[in-house]
């Protein structure tokens, strides 16, 4: 779906410039604020420069519900940083002076109320944010914020999971922006070792409803995997994987670098898939 | 106002299903499953044969000549939810929804619990019907609440204690509702409030809304009208909506709510999330919520475990707006004085919720005249409570 001017979004094009080339989107996760708001400053541009193609950035809340422990603890970390909503708009309002790169947020709904949802969307795309990916507000509650994004310019981004029958995810596609996120496995967030066995079905099954691309999230977690679901998936997201990386190099100078060739490794992994 | 909630599961602005897409068609099968059953003859049958002969319904309409004498106000009475079965009005839901459960096909039961009270009821029914069950429990009430974790296994269950967040009960419905994401084909999430997503306010209120009609037919009987003042203590609201809910099309009865006030309501130690709290979105509800600026989830206080949640059912928000209902604040102190006064004059220990509700009967019988008729919810009894009350009276025991 595209913005009020009916222009492409910087998602749609970051999308269709991949598709143009053979290629998959990389999206990393991290929480906003974890550790500290230096870090994820540099944490994107660090991304942005090892191939990612979209930033997620995850929103810290007090209640995760969806998130297993790893973001959990990376919530956490960014609420002990202070990582509030205007903090997080600053933030990337002054990441936009050097990168381009699309940048959504993923969160729950209820810091985004507080703060008064068209007047949030309203100061998220006067800020340079491209999306928003709501985890606990299925389409059936939606209107309060879809109108004012949809006003904004952002592109709202719907979960659909293996639970989702066909039905209904065509419903959610119509009015999806952006891309589709296809959550892996019926479970919350956090690494796992191997992929689901029905992974490549569910997605292939998807693209019966929808043009729009699909991203797949949720449990991937190594190289292979970004490789494995690159094949059939138009964007790999990798988020819990990340979130103990920082947990584990949190103060260090390594954190950076750390991260960076993670995604370096995801990257090559997701051109290699051939 | 009794056709609410709406068919999106919403109470004016509040309710609704505010959860992840992965739970959505559970929530959709649960409302389609529900429906079913309770136009189904054998399913009726079968829940009102389980009250009557396990949980020991229908409960007294107790009239407190001694504690109104003393007061010198209304003619008090007190409908004795106390004497169910595990010893409060939790039972009422959990045997429903345990039927339900089993209707379903499904094999596992789940729940959160904070002082246990919910978490045993829901261990009973597992026990009862011969379903495999996990309690979740935030670390800090494991600790606190030993005595219910063990009942809890003795009955069979698994309790498992979470460490995320404030690790209280908040925390444990946050970690059930994770379970339930990842376990949500087989598993049956019983939750013990009426909050979270549609259809389970409108699921927990029918169940418990036995309370309301049998408190309504018993003053009937009793005194040959309906009462002026229905009060009960609330913070998901379970046995507050369960006896309003009767009540609510007869516009002369005043309902009246009464939220923990805890240390007061001037510092952040109590749970009065009507009188200070403003609407938000938590576990799978819009409603009235204890937050900060950033609408990051607060946390609460109460002497009373049952009491200590940052949020409520929404059903309870919208009868506040639209001034159906009144909600007022007691403290851990009124509490405690309330629950010393029943036992002496009635001999009877309530728990420390319901003491609460008693606490703000107590201010109010003597503003009203001898005619006047109230009827506050014992909504269980105090056994459990008997550490705490005795730790806030100094007695080492």
């Amino acid at each position: 779906m595209s913005p009020q001017n009916g222009a492409p979004s910087r998602i749609t094009r970051t999308f269709s410039a991949l598709r143009a080339n053979g290629q998959r989107a990389l999206v990393p996760y991290f929480v906003a604020g974890d550790p500290d708001f230096a870090s994820t400053r540099r944490l994107v541009l660090e991304c942005a420069a090892r191939g990612a193609d979209l930033i997620e950035l995850g929103v810290a809340f007090s209640d995760p519900m969806a998130d297993g422990p790893a973001n959990q603890r990376a919530s956490a970390r960014g609420l002990k940083a202070g990582a509030t909503l205007p903090a997080i708009l600053s933030m990337v309002a002054d990441l936009r002076k050097t990168t381009e790169i699309p940048i959504i947020l993923f969160g729950y709904f209820n810091p985004i109320f507080h703060y008064g949802c068209a007047r949030f969307c309203a100061d998220a795309a006067a800020a340079g944010l491209d999306g928003l990916l709501v985890v606990d507000l299925p389409p059936e509650e939606a209107a309060e914020l879809a109108a004012p994004a949809r006003a904004a310019g952002l592109d709202l981004i719907y979960l659909l999971a293996p639970t989702t029958p066909l039905a209904r995810s065509r419903a959610i596609a119509r009015n999806a922006g952006g891309f589709l996120y296809f959550v892996s496995v019926t479970g919350v967030t956090g690494a796992r070792a191997t992929l689901p066995a029905d992974l490549e079905a569910n997605v292939t099954a998807l693209r019966a409803v929808t043009d729009l691309p699909i991203g797949v999230g949720f449990g991937i977690s190594t190289p292979a995997h970004a490789a494995a679901v690159a094949r059939f998936a138009d964007a790999v997201v990798v988020g819990s994987a990340i979130s103990q990386l920082i947990e584990t190099h949190a103060g260090s100078d390594r954190l950076i670098t750390a991260v960076g060739d993670f995604v370096g490794s995801l990257k090559r992994a997701m051109l290699e898939r051939a | 106002m009794q056709s609410l909630p709406d068919k999106h599961g919403h109470f004016g602005i509040y309710g609704g299903r505010y959860v992840a897409e992965t739970l959505m068609p559970a929530l959709f099968e649960l409302e389609t499953a529900y429906k079913q059953a309770r136009r189904d003859p054998d399913f009726r049958a079968t829940l009102q044969r389980y009250a009557r002969e396990y949980v020991g319904r229908p409960t007294p309409l107790f009239h407190c000549a001694n504690l109104s004498a003393r007061l010198g106000g209304a003619k008090i009475y007190l409908k004795r939810e106390d004497l169910c079965h595990t010893g409060a009005h939790k039972v009422n839901n959990t045997l429903g929804q345990a039927l339900l459960a089993v209707r379903m096909g499904k094999s596992r039961i789940t729940a959160e619990t904070g002082a246990g009270q919910h978490g045993v009821a829901t261990a009973t029914m597992a026990a009862l019907f011969k379903k495999k069950c996990e309690v979740f429990m935030g670390r800090v009430d494991v600790e606190r609440q030993a005595l219910n974790v063990f009942r809890m296994k003795l009955l069979g269950a698994t309790v498992t204690p979470v460490d995320a967040g404030s690790r209280s009960l908040k925390d444990a419905l946050n970690e059930a509702l994770r379970d339930w994401i990842a376990t949500v084909r087989d598993t049956y999430y019983l939750i013990g409030t009426a909050a979270g997503p549609h259809p389970y306010p409108m699921i927990v209120r029918d169940f418990q809304a036995v309370i309301g009609r049998e408190a309504r037919r018993q003053i009937l009987a009793a005194e040959g009208r309906l009462p002026d003042l229905v009060v009960a203590c609330v913070n998901g609201g379970s046995n507050a909506i369960g006896i309003f809910y009767p009540f609510i099309a007869d516009s002369a009865v005043r309902l009246i709510g009464v939220e923990a006030a805890g240390l007061g309501l001037n510092g952040p130690h109590h749970a009065a999330t009507m009188t200070a709290g403003s609407v938000g979105v938590l576990h799978g509800n819009k409603t009235y919520l204890l937050q900060d600026e950033t609408g990051q989830v607060r946390e609460t206080h109460s002497i009373a475990a049952g009491l200590d949640y940052p949020a409520v059912g929404p059903e309870h928000a919208w009868l506040k707006d639209t001034g159906r209902a009144q909600y007022v604040p007691a403290t851990d102190a009124e509490a405690l004085d309330a629950l010393r006064l029943l036992a002496e004059t009635e001999g009877i220990i309530p728990a420390l919720e319901s003491a609460h509700a008693l606490a703000h009967a107590i201010k109010l019988a003597p503003t009203l005249s001898r005619e006047q008729l109230m009827i506050v919810n014992l909504s269980g009894r105090g056994d459990k409570d008997m550490q705490t009350v005795a730790q806030a009276f100094g007695v080492s025991l």
